[in-house]
């Protein structure tokens, strides 16, 4: 973002990388996966680089509004800073917590998901899919993640791109606003269960394996973590894939 | 003999309505003790989500089989109910069926569809007593419900059955003193099912009659006034509360965490000195330790909950074994409530007691299980969130308490310290875009 600035550009659209895409080595390639959807369909985008930092969702979550508004504060100063109008990010906690949560602190913009984006660029022809893709009569789950779904009502959007994939889509016992949770959310991702009979990313990846697909899609890093642990766990990491939905439309594309 | 009948039903109708409205008034204060919240913004939508939710019972709706037959209890109670004001009128004007000749044949239909009802709010009743107790739903024979809840719920079923039955046992006993020829009861029609068992009732005489027909009056009022009095202490309160729960609902997207002002300001003064009052101070207490730190929807919410465990079902965390229960977490908020406002019955005003929702009703590790995903909330049919409680006692835990575990106390110093939620260099936060 910086150096567009440098030259004087304003991009079209701020990609919000998210701590999961920016570190983590399994979420780094859904980052670079939909970066290339990116370059490909010719918009002009940037990221903040080293100047993004935590959204704070799992630091509220776990009950730490301090830092919680600490970090909220820090980015909304650079955002506004930037003059940021748009802002697309592949994590639904980092989509929750910049369009819901930081308008009332100071920091307004047109906050939409990947899977949204996705589908917008589809529909006006911006994504072709190759012929007789990777996936073509595949069988594909999709997992709902509760920050995208229950939390801000989005269920058709993932789905809809999906099904240019050409692919078999199958839902689970629970799906939609029955969707069951991957066992992240909550800063659940940060420490050990509680004590219990089963951890919960098991219970949905069993779900998820019922269905006989041989692909998981997801729409969340997190989620996608605990269903490929989940996946390993049932010692089906050969016959059955977690790929994340900007995964697999990359992998498809002209 | 008759105006001792009517000075007894005033009496009896008056300490009725006295003990509810006491009660009724405590509750309010009860759940006032809250912290403010405005809930009054877009009241066109805050009204459909009455007419929706709480009138129409659509998120019922999404199980159609238990949805219609919760629907005929419910329209069966509040329709029959109009009768009850024939029969105060009665009550207090010492007349017998008052409305029968003015009204005339639309009359009999009336009450004879009050009798269809009936005989729906029986049967469902039945249905719903051999659901908890036959067939054992898991939601029903959890042990959130061991003890008196459990007893609530099929009270409540029981009384139901009897006051109906009261009802139609009335009219069969009016209609065969009718069909005996009795001057005091004029006929009125017949009604489907009393009718079918006046016939039989005809040749016990009409002293006898006359005996059963006031004694199933007096007992079905009687059983009216006690059941409204039962109300405030019971799971049923549901009825009346799920309309104003569903008016205050909160709004927002279900992600949003309520905020926090006073917070966001000590870190805005922190950054920007030159912003803060000279007067700021802090705030009394961060998150929620006791219910008075709770707002008032929060315990709205509580009384408004009839521990039917859909919330609980749904829970990802209870349904792999944790400790936590959303069901319980509101049953916990309004015992300890009610325990709050015994507290200050008795001293005028609530006196230090020693204890407090979080740790001696809700656990730490109840609290801890929670991932936030919603579900709960979503279930609800009349609009309650647990998530919300849930939330505000973890940020007492963490900013009262510093009440951590280990590896949220990481997650914490990392995001302070590097910006993100784990041990990385902030420099290395766009390598991906050069590996």
């Amino acid at each position: 973002m910086a150096e567009l600035m440098m030259n004087g550009e304003t991009p079209e659209i701020l990609f919000w990388v998210g701590c999961a895409g920016s570190f983590d080595q399994r979420a780094q390639k859904i980052t670079k996966a939909f970066a290339t959807i990116l370059d490909k369909t010719g918009m002009k985008w940037a990221i903040l680089g080293k100047e993004e930092a935590c959204t704070g969702d799992p630091a509220r979550r776990a009950g730490n509004e301090f830092l919680f508004q600490m970090m909220a504060y820090q980015n909304i100063q650079v955002l506004n800073g930037y003059g940021i109008k748009k802002i697309v990010t592949t994590c639904p906690h980092c989509f929750n917590t910049l369009k819901n949560e930081y308008p009332e602190l100071g920091g307004h913009y047109e906050v939409i998901h990947h899977t949204t984006l996705l589908q917008q660029l589809i529909d006006e022809g911006k994504i072709r899919m190759k012929e007789g893709g990777e996936f073509k009569g595949k069988r594909i789950t999709y997992h709902d993640s509760c920050y995208l779904g229950r939390a801000n009502d989005i269920y058709e959007a993932p789905r809809k791109v999906l099904e240019a994939l050409d692919a078999e889509l199958v839902e689970m016992k629970r799906c939609r606003t029955k969707g069951l949770c991957c066992g992240a959310g909550g800063a659940q991702m940060f420490k050990e269960d509680e004590p219990g009979d089963k951890r919960i990313n098991l219970e949905r990846t069993e779900e998820a394996l019922q269905t006989g697909a041989g692909f998981i899609a997801s729409a969340c890093p997190f989620c996608n973590t605990m269903m490929t642990d989940g996946v390993k766990l049932n010692e089906k990491e050969e016959s059955v894939q977690v790929l994340d939905i900007a995964e697999m439309i990359a992998m498809n594309m002209e | 003999m008759q105006i001792i009948q009517q000075v007894l039903f005033v009496l009896l109708a008056g300490a009725a309505s006295w003990l509810f409205y006491k009660k009724a008034s405590e509750i309010k204060r009860n759940i006032l003790l809250g912290k403010e919240e405005d809930l009054t913004d877009q009241p066109s939508v805050r009204w459909r989500n009455v007419v929706l939710l709480a009138l129409g019972q659509k998120k019922m709706f999404l199980n159609p089989l238990v949805a219609v037959l919760h629907f005929v209890i419910y329209a069966g109670f509040i329709i029959i109910n109009i009768e009850v004001l024939e029969i105060v009128l009665d009550g207090i004007l010492g007349k017998h069926r008052l409305f029968a000749e003015p009204l005339g044949s639309f009359y009999t239909f009336l009450i004879n569809s009050f009798e269809w009802l009936a005989v729906g709010v029986i049967v469902v009743c039945v249905i719903f007593l051999s659901r908890r107790n036959i067939n054992k739903l898991k939601r029903f024979i959890s042990k959130d419900l061991n003890g008196w809840p459990r007893s609530d719920a099929n009270y409540i079923l029981i009384t139901e059955i009897v006051l109906m039955s009261l009802f139609i046992t009335m009219n069969a006993a009016d209609r065969a003193l009718q069909l005996n020829g009795n001057e005091h009861y004029h006929d009125t029609g017949n009604f489907f099912f009393s009718g079918l068992l006046a016939p039989s009732l005809q040749s016990f005489g009409d002293g006898t009659l006359v005996a059963i027909e006031r004694a199933c009056w007096w007992l079905h009022i009687v059983g009216i006034f006690a059941f409204l009095n039962y109300l405030p202490y019971s799971k049923h309160l549901h009825i009346l509360l799920a309309f104003p729960n569903a008016y205050y609902a909160r709004l927002d997207a279900p992600g949003k965490m309520r905020n926090m002002p006073s917070v966001q300001n000590e870190v805005l003064y922190a950054m920007q000195p030159e912003l803060a009052p000279a007067d700021a101070a802090p705030p009394a207490r961060f998150g929620a330790k006791d219910v008075m730190d709770l707002s008032w929807k929060n315990l709205l919410d509580a009384y408004s909950c009839t521990e039917c465990g859909r919330c609980t079902a749904a829970c990802p965390a209870n349904g792999t074994g944790k400790l936590l229960s959303p069901r319980k977490i509101m049953m916990a908020t309004r015992d300890r409530l009610e325990e709050v406002g015994k507290n200050i019955n008795q001293n005028g005003s609530f006196q230090d007691d020693g204890k407090s929702l979080l740790h001696d009703y809700i656990s730490v590790e109840e609290l801890r299980a929670c991932t936030t995903c919603n579900a709960c909330v979503q279930e609800c049919p009349v609009s309650i969130s647990p998530l919300d409680i849930i939330t505000e006692l973890r940020r007492s835990l963490i900013m009262e308490e510093s009440n951590a575990p280990q590896e949220w106390n990481g997650m914490f110093s990392n995001t302070e310290n590097n910006f993100a939620p784990w041990k990385f260099s902030p420099d290395e936060r766009d390598q991906w875009a050069t590996a």
